[in-house]
């Protein structure tokens, strides 16, 4: 008996002490960076204490019944059966420990949902399986999906470690930048259908529907880089757009901004100058690796019955124009990609699609062509 | 009605008849036992179907990066894991015991609308049928989990139609074994027996089938707009042409929620009959047990949205859908303390029916802390849609609603077949259980707070020690559920050999109707009503 008390004694300490090596982020809730996120927190470990206090009661209430009434024991049933003290004892004080409860809860639910007086605003649009950020104050604006390395291993059978990459399917290509201390007002929108937005630091996640805005805020503390996921199931690659926030002190963000401005001028530039077909074929390959080959596979197989193959597909090895046209607008789960992608990359990409991915049709279309095209187009609706 | 009772009277040298024989007797049978047994036998088929897609999912689960199958397929495992789960093998197990059971417990010869009972049953299969053929279509199962979710359903291959009519089957099934139910309970209970002399199974039964009344069509409507959105243009749900996809969500989970009380109020009444015959004690408080589960059946259609608080909901809608949501906490609590004072003091034993029923109400209520937790709005902004309430869920499906079917099995396979289980093996299947299943589950909630989302086929690498161990867990648990398998065959070929009693249990004819009929108990339960009614359970 002492024996088997000792052990269990042990085994409980063992336990504790697992817990306390690895509590900085497998077992418990994080505290995150921002006051948000730490009220949450504290919110959390004080609901998680009421039921551990209920629960010992509870439990140990029961426990020692089993032990001790048992009929192995020689303990006879008492055929009591009812007793509405106790049933209204055991109603109101439940009812006082939500009420406790609620109270807190109210004031944080509050605080999360107070966008106003913020500083500067960024839109957040969700897309089969990218995210896009678009700086509301200075037009900054990119997409920002799984980073290489990560894409590569993840693909079915593909052998490779995931523990040799850093980060795994926690990275992505363009990191989205804020500068700290700010009020930061975040709107969300999707592209196609609901994704859901989660750094769990900044202590909350908010649904993107499509056609419709949602609001969330933050304000972080100290600069860092915080990681999360898409938490709304979002189809085949919902487990593969990952989120990177990179926070940095007004200088640094400053300075990020003057960069990306200049390469948006750059990228301009590029656009009118003249491509040979096996400038645009090479970076159509890169191109079509980030954006197309999550549905119509890296090989150009495509998927039977759901996304059709490019190796020698109707549309493009036919008219340049018709595949264009479809590509700017979009159709039925296919993108509208004249507005995701920059006149160069959509030049290279199909460049690349009607001379590589088994197809040689041999033809090739310019960037500044696709520039007239984009412009000639106002943003594309949902086409019937 | 009453025309058909006298002419029944008139005949009085009818004699009993037995079932028909052969193979055709099972699919035109009408007596309440033999469409109970159907149920059932198709509930445990269909929980190896689904338990074979966790196996699935569990494996691609094992460790990070893809080794089986790809994502698509996986999101459809998760999906048709969880429709075949709860519409082929919880709900119809339900129905299968409240078929052998109600008719037994009240005093009746059988269900009031035999012909009906039959074609409810079929209905059912066929409708699991069209939904499992949905896995050999173009595009695959449905992938957009059992939500169902728009813009993303939409994007289903060749299989949403067929998925859609399934759910519309599943529907109808159900509502007819509903209005079956109520019928039996309202007319047909022996002199007597008022309604609140009626056992707890009985009354928790009752409850649900008004659930199931009011929110299969409810399903049925959204699904359906899901169809037309689809095929015939119209724009329910989609903003281009003024609708909302958040619509769905509101009309999906007022349906929802009140099926995952389906699923768990007469789990509440098998518990409620269980403990009390191995406490040897009669039930504490019953008539709040009744009012708790009314009262929770009631909450449970006014707190729908608190499935959808990141979705996007003005701050009055997230505080009035958390305040109503904290309320359930309070009359669940007061059924957990009922149980808990009906062992005090009891003289209790431990066969394999009072294990699988403690071991609920201890797992239960950790499912019902972690939802206490998340109905938090603010604090679900981080738990929800992680593997936090993927553990919570489960907490309250399998050690709850599966065990309390495991433990219903253990403890009226006697009287059914007349013929006692091997009590060494239920135990070893319980103690495999109880472990694994925790094994299982538990580590998910280390994961859901460490910022592991749901439904995704890998995951980063911090994630990988807990789901390595969460699969053991789960193969543990799969392949314990054989010994089940086992020990129901036994049974029914004979078990240990040992005639049972028609009490069976001891002393258990003070506590239900049913341990006055013989083990197995005639084909037509009481052709005459009984005279005495127990009332231990009061």
């Amino acid at each position: 008996m002492k024996k088997t008390k000792q052990l269990f004694a042990g085994l409980i300490l063992m336990a504790l002490g697992l817990g306390t090596a690895q509590a900085e982020y497998t077992l418990n809730l994080m505290r995150g960076v921002t006051k948000v996120s730490n009220d949450i927190y504290d919110l959390h470990m004080l609901i998680l204490w009421i039921c551990v206090f209920i629960g010992i009661g509870v439990f140990g209430t029961m426990f020692y019944s089993i032990y001790h009434h048992r009929k192995s024991r020689g303990h006879k049933a008492e055929q009591f059966h009812e007793n509405t003290t106790v049933e209204i004892i055991w109603t109101i004080i439940p009812t006082l420990i939500l009420i406790g409860m609620a109270i807190p809860a109210t004031k944080a639910m509050i605080e999360l949902d107070d966008v106003q007086e913020s500083e500067m605003s960024i839109k957040v649009t969700g897309h089969q399986w990218k995210w896009e950020y678009e700086y509301l104050d200075n037009g900054i604006h990119f997409f920002s999906s799984l980073d290489e390395a990560s894409n590569k291993v993840r693909q079915v059978g593909s052998g490779i470690d995931p523990r040799s990459v850093p980060h795994y399917l926690l990275n992505v290509d363009k990191p989205l930048v804020i500068p700290t201390k700010k009020k930061i007002r975040f709107v969300f929108t999707s592209a196609d259908v609901i994704h859901s937005w989660w750094v769990p630091d900044l202590g909350w996640k908010k649904d993107t529907n499509p056609g419709f805005i949602n609001e969330s805020w933050t304000s972080v503390d100290e600069p860092g880089t915080y990681r999360g996921q898409c938490t709304e199931l979002c189809g085949k690659d919902h487990g593969f757009m990952p989120i990177v926030v990179i926070a940095m002190n007004e200088p640094d963000y400053n300075a990020w901004v003057e960069q990306q401005k200049a390469a948006i001028a750059a990228e301009a530039g590029s656009a009118s100058k003249q491509w040979t077909n096996e400038e645009l074929i090479a970076k159509g390959k890169s191109v079509y690796d980030t954006n197309c080959s999550s549905c119509h596979m890296a090989d150009g197989a495509g998927l039977s019955g759901t996304f059709p193959a490019i190796t020698a597909s109707k549309v493009v090895t036919g008219d340049i124009n018709a595949q264009i046209k479809l590509m700017l607008d979009g159709k039925g789960m296919m993108p509208a990609f004249g507005k995701i992608l920059s006149p160069v990359d959509f030049a290279a990409v199909v460049t690349y699609t009607r001379n590589g991915l088994g197809n040689s049709v041999g033809d090739s279309i310019q960037p500044s062509a696709i520039q007239t095209l984009q412009s000639a187009t106002p943003a594309a609706g949902k086409n019937e | 009605m009453s025309a058909v009772v006298a002419e029944h009277d008139d005949h009085h040298d009818h004699h009993e008849h037995g079932p028909a024989k052969g193979l055709l007797r099972w699919v035109i049978t009408t007596n309440h036992k033999d469409i109970g047994t159907l149920y059932l036998l198709f509930a445990l088929t269909m929980f190896f179907v689904g338990g074979a897609m966790a196996m699935v999912i569990r494996a691609e689960l094992f460790e990070p990066g893809m080794q089986f199958v790809n994502p698509q397929f996986f999101n459809s495992m998760t999906t048709m894991h969880a429709l075949v789960m709860v519409f082929g093998a919880v709900m119809p197990a339900f129905v299968g015991l409240a078929n052998w059971m109600i008719p037994m417990m009240i005093g009746a010869p059988d269900m009031a609308l035999p012909r009906m009972n039959n074609m409810s049953f079929w209905l059912l299969v066929a409708g699991v049928l069209l939904l499992a053929s949905t896995l050999f279509m173009e595009g695959g199962a449905p992938a957009s989990g059992w939500t169902l979710y728009p813009p993303l359903v939409l994007q289903t291959g060749k299989a949403l139609p067929f998925a859609i009519f399934s759910v519309h089957l599943l529907g109808i099934s159900s509502i007819m074994g509903a209005i079956n139910i109520i019928a039996t309970i309202f007319n047909m209970r022996a002199p007597g027996m008022t309604l609140m002399k009626m056992p707890m199974f009985v009354w928790t039964w009752l409850i649900t089938a008004f659930l199931l009344i009011a929110i299969m069509p409810v399903f049925a409507g959204a699904v359906t707009m899901l169809l037309t959105d689809k095929f015939f243009n119209t724009s329910f749900f989609d903003a281009a042409g003024g609708g909302d996809p958040v619509l769905y969500q509101h009309i999906f989970w007022f349906f929802g929620h009140p099926e995952v009380y389906v699923m768990i109020l007469p789990t509440f009444g098998v518990a409620s009959t269980i403990i009390p015959v191995f406490a040897r004690k009669p039930l504490f408080g019953y008539s709040s047990m009744v009012y708790a589960t009314a009262s929770i059946a009631f909450l449970s259609f006014i707190v729908w949205a608190h499935h959808m608080f990141t979705v996007g909901m003005p701050i009055a809608g997230e505080l009035y859908f958390m305040y109503a949501t904290m309320l359930i906490a309070i009359p669940t609590g007061v059924k957990v303390f009922n149980w808990t004072a009906t062992m005090w003091k009891g003289s209790m034993t431990f066969e394999t029916p009072m294990l699988f029923s403690i071991a609920f109400v201890v797992l239960f209520t950790m499912g019902g802390f972690t939802g206490l937790m998340m109905s938090v709005a603010p604090v679900d902004f981080q738990y929800h849609d992680t593997y936090f309430i993927v553990a919570h869920f489960h907490y309250t499906l399998v050690p709850a609603s599966v065990f309390i079917l495991m433990a219903a099995g253990y403890f009226w396979l006697p009287k059914w077949t007349g013929h006692m289980y091997d009590e060494r093996i239920g135990r070893l299947h319980f103690w495999l259980s109880v472990v694994s299943v925790n094994i299982l589950f538990f580590p998910q909630h280390f994961l859901g707070l460490a910022g592991m989302p749901r439904r995704i086929p890998d995951y980063a690498v911090q994630f990988a020690d807990w789901n390595m161990i969460s699969s053991i867990g789960g193969f543990i648990f799969g392949a314990s559920q054989l010994l089940f398998l086992y020990i129901v065959i036994d049974t029914i070929k004979g078990g240990t050999g040992e005639k049972v009693t028609d009490e069976v249990w001891e002393d258990a004819a003070k506590h239900s109707l049913e341990w006055t009929l013989p083990s197995p108990p005639p084909y037509h339960s009481f052709t005459t009503p009984p005279t005495v009614i127990p009332t231990e359970h009061i």
